[in-house]
């Protein structure tokens, strides 16, 4: 038997970026909240620069509770699935410990992008066998809410649109903001100079991007150090903006917010009514349940999806929440893959760089261009960054220049190593009939549970918009110098990502959708729902910021709306 | 041990070019094992070029093999030394130690791949033996190159999981141990870094000195050269910098 712990307020099931996020308004407003955490806290010294333990061998993620529970997958329904690797982190702050920290609003456009297609091209131009809606509300309702995120974890960027003045140094497609960022832009660098003055050149808007990463002095946290480690590392001197040293520790300090770390939920409990009741945990061997008014689920669109089809009750026979059948429906991860890699005739200079030190291009991304004569809609964020480190530049593209190892080769990347660019092109991505998460039927973690499998691949839609943001990127790094190209292939099935959306779907039809507009299960009222998973759309850019907006809106209703939700 | 790094700065001696890459003297002359052992190398310091600091540079450090028997280890050794090749333009994996790197993590985080080594190795040895008379280490290089493309092209038998799998798999465990963090045993003296123009671990840069891209003078760091982050009995707490919320 589980032991019973005193009841709380709220349990909220990981403490990563949503999580992180959602616990300090809940906090603030005087609500007891224990967050529970699979991993552990980590500190500046966990994070050495070191490129073989944290690129190659992903440490510390490797040896944590994801990895026991990697999602298989497959490109479609008659095929086997096949465990891969996974891309989570388990850890106080989660993802945000070691993630590239790129902090996106998504486009207006994002958020109706059936209405506005049907408007501005026509009914048919939505893919047949997609699942996709507009989200129950527009931009403009989130809009304070990413404001409140930017200042409370610390965003850097130069806006481009405050109050409808457009400045040209920022996005000037994104959505109109209220605010500067509370940052300037990361540093430029002479690799992102050179890529800005030649997108200017083709008379294109190229733009530093927002990062959750200190480009000043920020709420006492010193500005980034330029070392270059982000990629899969954290930060030496936590001038990343992880939950782990912005709104967790403000949470703590309320006196309201406990974290149990190295505990895994099992089970969310439901009484007969249909109501949350609390959690089942386990922490080392010893097994607990956890009362609490509210649950709030906040972990990766795999593990938020899985916790639900093993959460079964006498209420939820199919998994909680689940009587719709809508759980692990319109699943999607971002088709972020299909790079174009440059060779240029010179060193670019990127030893020290970093993932979010880069120049960004929205030119041809979501409905910024007509697409009245091209065959898909939706479109790209190009990326370029200047991240490099030794072993991954040894193991370069040889461009086609023969073989991959001995003295020529040698000769080869000595001279190139600083000379070679891999853009970072992220699409608009679909939902599908077809695309879902299920448990699979035969691969269990090591406690027995089965794990998730993924059956999802990329469409027509999203491999015409890698193939057209391919030959732009190709003229962008053509018209900077580029001697050579490499364009990649245009992708299959939908691997586990970082970028995992849908499954656990916002929308106001209860039949189509598993939460609410503000985040709340439609089947039982006392359950919300944070993380990618209630995303329905991709937008072109990372989901974190959004992710955090959405997590600090939900926070927010229910402090405002306790008693109807408590019931 | 735990000295400070401004004491060290442009006092490891550069590498020296004239490195004796013989078989022979490599085995009796391989460099540091590990970072922690550099940085004690460091607290001697003498003046660059002189005999005194050669010796001084490359200890004769003892290397175990963990894992490998002598033979596997030789027969590895002249396959990286075939992917990176110590040649007229510098030391390769040879004088990285990347073999010693490959034998050190397969007694660890790649001890997976101990079977697929041992078998494709001797896979490997005896197509040597059987097509060219010798054990592979004692063939010339254009013989060892011919017999690892063959391997690269699945066209040797009993490779595991396969020839092109071997190979790729060696080909980026050799890339690993050259330019990998000196303290996993391999990129020795930092032969690796230097060989790309890698400047090294730095905790900070500044906008000069990334613009002086490879001009900038390397500082042959390792990340555990930083108190921050080397684990030894005198590095303290009191040293180190703040750690994050309950850390």
């Amino acid at each position: 038997m589980p032991k019973n712990l005193p009841k709380t307020d709220v349990v909220i099931i990981g403490m990563g970026a949503a999580g992180g996020v959602a616990a300090l308004p809940l906090t603030n407003a005087g609500l007891k909240v224990i967050g529970i955490e699979a991993g552990g806290w980590l500190s500046p010294r966990d994070f050495a620069p070191d490129e073989l333990r944290n690129g190659a061998r992903n440490w510390p993620q490797s040896s944590q509770k994801a990895a026991n529970e990697a999602p298989t997958v497959r490109a479609s329904s008659d095929q086997k699935a096949v465990q891969g690797g996974h891309p989570m982190m388990n850890a106080v702050g989660g993802t945000t410990m070691h993630y590239w920290a790129q902090s996106w609003r998504l486009n207006p456009w994002d958020f109706k992008m059936v209405s506005a297609t049907r408007k501005r091209y026509g009914a048919n131009r939505i893919p047949a066998d997609s699942t996709v809606e507009d989200w129950p509300f527009a931009y403009e309702e989130i809009e304070s809410y990413y404001e409140k995120v930017e200042f409370a974890v610390g965003i850097s960027g130069q806006a481009g649109n405050v109050k409808g003045k457009i400045n040209d140094r920022g996005n000037v497609f994104e959505g109109e903001r209220q605010s500067e960022y509370p940052m300037s832009p990361l540093r430029s660098s002479p690799f992102t100079a050179q890529m800005d003055k030649a997108a200017r050149s083709l008379d294109w808007n190229p733009f530093q991007g927002p990062a959750a990463i200190t480009s000043e002095l920020y709420d006492g946290r010193p500005p980034c150090q330029y070392h270059g480690f982000c990629n899969k590392g954290g930060c030496h001197v936590q001038a990343k903006s992880s939950t782990a040293v912005t709104t967790i520790p403000k949470a703590i300090d309320t006196g309201n917010l406990d974290v149990v770390t190295y505990a895994r939920v099992t089970n969310i409990v439901t009484d007969n009514n249909g109501k949350v009741t609390g959690v089942d945990y386990l922490r080392g061997s010893e097994e607990y349940f956890q009362p609490a008014d509210v649950v709030l689920m906040a972990s990766y669109a795999y593990e938020n999806v899985r916790l639900l089809q093993l959460s079964k009750s006498r209420a939820f026979p199919n998994g909680l929440s689940n009587n719709s059948g809508q759980v692990g429906k319109h699943y999607l991860s971002h088709h972020q893959g299909s790079p174009v890699i440059a060779l240029f005739p010179h060193d670019l200079h990127n030893w020290y760089g970093l993932p979010a030190q880069g120049v960004a291009i929205d030119d041809w991304a979501d409905d910024n261009f007509d697409h009245a004569a091209l065959s898909f809609i939706g479109g790209a964020n190009l990326w370029v960054h200047t991240d490099r480190k030794p072993i991954s530049a040894a193991k370069m593209s040889t461009f086609g220049r023969g073989r991959n190892w001995g003295t020529e080769w040698k000769k080869f990347i000595m001279e190139n190593a600083d000379r070679t660019n891999t853009a970072y092109i992220q699409k608009t991505t679909l939902p599908y009939d077809g695309n879902y998460l299920d448990l699979d039927p035969s691969i269990k973690d090591t406690m027995g549970f089965p794990v998730t499998r993924i059956t999802a691949r990329y469409r027509e839609n999203e491999k015409r918009i890698a193939e057209f943001s391919q030959t732009k990127m190709e003229e962008w790094y053509r018209e900077a110098g580029a001697i050579d190209i490499i364009k990649t292939g245009l992708g299959d099935a939908m691997g586990a990502s970082t970028h995992a959306y849908g499954g656990t779907r916002m929308g106001n039809n209860s039949e189509t959708n598993v939460v609410d507009r503000w985040g709340f299960s439609h089947e039982a009222p006392n359950l919300g729902i944070l993380g990618a998973s209630v995303m329905g759309t991709s937008g072109s850019r990372n989901p974190t910021l959004t992710v955090q907006a959405l997590s600090w809106r939900t926070a927010e209703h229910l402090t405002e709306n306790w008693r109807s939700i408590v019931g | 041990m735990a000295k400070k790094n401004s004491n060290k700065k442009n006092k490891i001696p550069s590498q020296d070019k004239s490195f004796n890459s013989s078989r022979r003297n490599l085995l009796k002359s391989v460099g540091v094992v590990g970072a922690a052992v550099g940085a004690g190398t460091a607290t001697n310091v003498i003046a660059q070029d002189s005999p005194q600091a050669r010796l001084e540079t490359s200890p004769i450090t003892p290397e175990a093999l963990e894992v490998l028997t002598a033979q596997e280890a030789e027969t590895l050794e002249s396959i990286c030394n075939c992917l990176i090749p110590s040649d007229e333009n510098g030391p390769g994996a040879q004088e990285a130690r990347a073999v010693h790197y490959i034998d050190k993590s397969l007694a660890s985080h790649n001890k997976d791949a101990r079977e697929l080594y041992m078998v494709s190795l001797q896979a490997i040895d005896s197509y040597a033996r059987k097509t060219r008379g010798r054990p592979f280490y004692q063939l010339i290089s254009d013989y060892q190159n011919s017999i690892l493309l063959a391997v690269q092209n699945n066209k040797v038998s009993g490779c595991s999981p396969s020839g092109s799998g071997f190979f790729n798999m060696v080909r980026n465990d050799t890339i690993d141990g050259t330019f990998c963090d000196p303290y996993y045993g391999g990129n020795q003296n930092f032969v690796g870094w230097d060989m790309l123009k890698y400047p090294g671990v730095r905790l900070s840069t500044t906008e000069a000195e990334v613009a002086q891209g490879a001009a900038l003078a390397p500082n042959h760091q390792s990340a555990y050269n930083h108190d921050t982050y080397t684990k030894t009995a005198g590095n303290s707490v009191a040293n180190q910098r703040r750690g994050g919320h309950n850390a």
